[in-house]
């Protein structure tokens, strides 16, 4: 799969929105569990 | 001599019995986090890149479908995660051990993470191929239901202080639940739903490109990992807070 340009790989071939909604949506959503796993674990 | 709260694990002559213990399993669980979680940032990276350079645009969805490698693993890991934390409980109501209730504990939040996450996408990949964000079907309002049962166990349990009613309670709670995991997953069969059937069962050969079926392969055995990872942190916090006045962490803090 070859996307030419940065641009067309952001666009997702008009889909962005809904495709990088989800990928940076469940990146936070571990980055938080994870941060948060690591405060309960210095903390207890 | 035997400590309060000692379990039968603890003094036993089978060497995995023993591991039931939390005082054996806690630096057990430490010496496999980085492991698992190697694992599963190796496969996460390997599934992203097939995601996004070696799969192909779909004929019908367009670059829609690729939400799908995040999708269907946080679906099966959000019901198999359900499974698996019932059963720690189960296991607790039967055999009475301490550290299956700590361990359906650390995997609610978990479970509750790939419920969120399968919803989450679901609905922004409802949005461009269903023309809604949200349809009161039969396998959404199910996996709706899996979200709001693990949120209930986490919510019983905390209701109550001492753990050993807690576990009780929660193990109840959970066990109930587990009747949903079915309905889920057959959802699809056994009503008329807006939501598509299975394109990967054991069944039968599955109805995507090889490339697709690999990037979703790799991002559910990152899932895996993850979830293995984050469980076993979260299952050693419990286990220095639950056994912070036991000898055996007394004397671990004594000689840190």
């Amino acid at each position: 799969m070859s996307w030419g340009s940065l641009d067309a790989f952001l666009a997702m071939g008009g889909y962005g929105l809904y495709v990088w909604g989800s990928y940076a949506v469940t990146a936070l959503a571990i980055a938080l569990e994870v941060w948060l796993v690591a405060r309960r674990g210095a903390a207890a | 001599m035997r400590e309060p709260g000692d379990d039968a694990g603890a003094g036993s002559t089978v060497w995995w019995l023993r591991l039931a213990s939390p005082q054996a399993f806690f630096p057990l669980a430490g010496r496999m986090i980085p492991w698992f979680t190697w694992l599963a940032a190796a496969s996460g990276a390997a599934g992203l890149y097939v995601a996004f350079f070696v799969a192909p645009t779909d004929a019908q969805q367009g670059e829609a479908y690729r939400i799908i490698f995040i999708h269907v693993p946080a679906a099966w890991m959000s019901m198999f995660l359900y499974v698996v934390m019932a059963g720690w409980a189960g296991l607790g109501l039967v055999l009475n051990t301490r550290l299956s209730g700590m361990m359906a504990s650390a995997l609610a939040p978990t479970g509750a993470l790939f419920s969120f996450i399968a919803l989450w996408t679901g609905a922004l990949w409802g949005k461009p191929t269903w023309g809604t964000w949200w349809v009161w079907d039969a396998r959404l309002t199910s996996e709706l239901i899996l979200l709001f049962l693990y949120l209930g166990f986490i919510a019983l349990k905390a209701a109550i202080p001492d753990p050993v009613r807690s576990d009780r309670a929660g193990a109840i709670l959970a066990l109930l639940g587990v009747v949903n995991v079915p309905i889920i997953y057959f959802s699809v069969q056994w009503w008329n739903t807006l939501h598509q059937g299975a394109s990967v069962s054991l069944t039968r050969a599955p109805s995507m490109a090889a490339a697709m079926l690999a990037g979703m392969l790799l991002m559910a055995f990152a899932a895996w990992m993850y979830s293995i990872a984050v469980s076993l942190a979260r299952v050693r916090a419990i286990i220095r807070s639950r056994e912070r006045e036991m000898a055996w962490l007394r004397a671990q803090r004594a000689a840190a």
